[in-house]
């Protein structure tokens, strides 16, 4: 009995450039969740970043939106084989975040409210391969899709693009998050397909 | 304290509840039988964070993911995770202080 579910029936095709291998193109957006959608009052919310130190930087809503935001379109896969071209976002690098941060460890662990996880290096959510984004197609992102904010690494699988992220911290080694210590893979590049331990 | 089959989530067909995003702990039975023979969805376990206890039939499992999650009814912790990954059956029952199954 298979138990993954994609919750999506789609096509392949091998030969459309920009499918990673083993995926299925998708015109819908499949809401995927480990847990309830948590509901979080932007007044309420904050983003926090620990340091190796114990130093917490943190921001609150207003400050997150008062950042430098882009606009940019990315293809996303899903581990279980759906992939979605051309998404819009609108959000902030994760290089802004990282601008004023003293720290020397090549890991961090993300987390989000609801208590999920996921293990990131350094190497790539830096130099413009991760967003924290709040809009999706023009629209405030939906709680169903991880609003009011979520993590956006979309180079790789989306189990790494952490839904309602409140913040990460730094870490020395790389150690799994929730999928991670769980059957799925510590890095998931989707070109590799780098699914599964 | 004990977990109740009330709130109609006891159906026994693994079925999405009263239009929710999860499913009834029955949905475990397929992929549990991996590791026991008998059907370990009528084993009681204890939620390691709120110590309520109930038959794991009676959880609240999230299947729409990479695998399943099965959550505390009381609490919302998780007690287990099953993923089926690259050729394997993985369980991680950390948020379980036990299992416990009755003989014959």
């Amino acid at each position: 009995m298979g138990i993954i579910s994609s919750g999506f029936r789609g096509r392949r095709n091998k030969d459309q450039p920009g499918l990673p291998p083993g995926q299925y193109l998708t015109e819908s957006f499949p809401v995927l969740s480990a847990g309830p959608t948590p509901r979080i009052d932007t007044a309420e919310w904050e983003f926090q970043l620990t340091t190796e130190t114990g130093q917490s930087h943190s921001w609150s809503w207003d400050e997150f939106q008062n950042l430098p935001q882009e606009e940019f379109t990315v293809d996303i896969h899903c581990v279980t084989s759906w992939s979605k071209f051309g998404t819009r976002w609108k959000g902030v690098s994760l290089d802004t975040f990282f601008q004023d941060v003293d720290t020397s460890h090549p890991y961090t662990m993300f987390s989000s409210y609801g208590g999920y996880t996921t293990n990131l290096p350094m190497e790539d959510i830096l130099n413009g391969k991760a967003w924290i984004v709040h809009q999706f197609d023009g629209e405030d992102l939906e709680p169903a899709h991880g609003g009011p904010a979520r993590l956006l690494v979309p180079h790789l699988y989306f189990w790494k693009s952490a839904k309602w992220v409140r913040g990460l911290r730094m870490m020395d080694r790389n150690d799994p998050g929730f999928w991670e210590t769980n059957g799925y893979n510590l890095h998931g590049d989707p070109w590799l397909e780098e699914r599964y331990w | 304290m004990s977990l109740g089959l009330d709130d109609g989530l006891a159906g026994g067909t693994g079925a999405e509840a009263g239009g929710q995003d999860y499913l009834d702990g029955n949905a475990l039975a397929g992929p549990l039988s991996e590791f026991s023979a008998g059907d370990l969805t009528v084993a009681e376990g204890r939620c390691e964070n709120c110590g309520m206890t109930g038959v794991l039939a009676t959880t609240r499992v999230y299947a729409h993911a990479p695998g399943m999650t099965a959550r505390c009814r009381g609490c919302g912790s998780v007690l287990l995770r099953l993923t089926e990954a690259g050729g394997r059956t993985v369980l991680d029952l950390r948020g379980l202080s036990y299992l416990s199954i009755k003989r014959d």
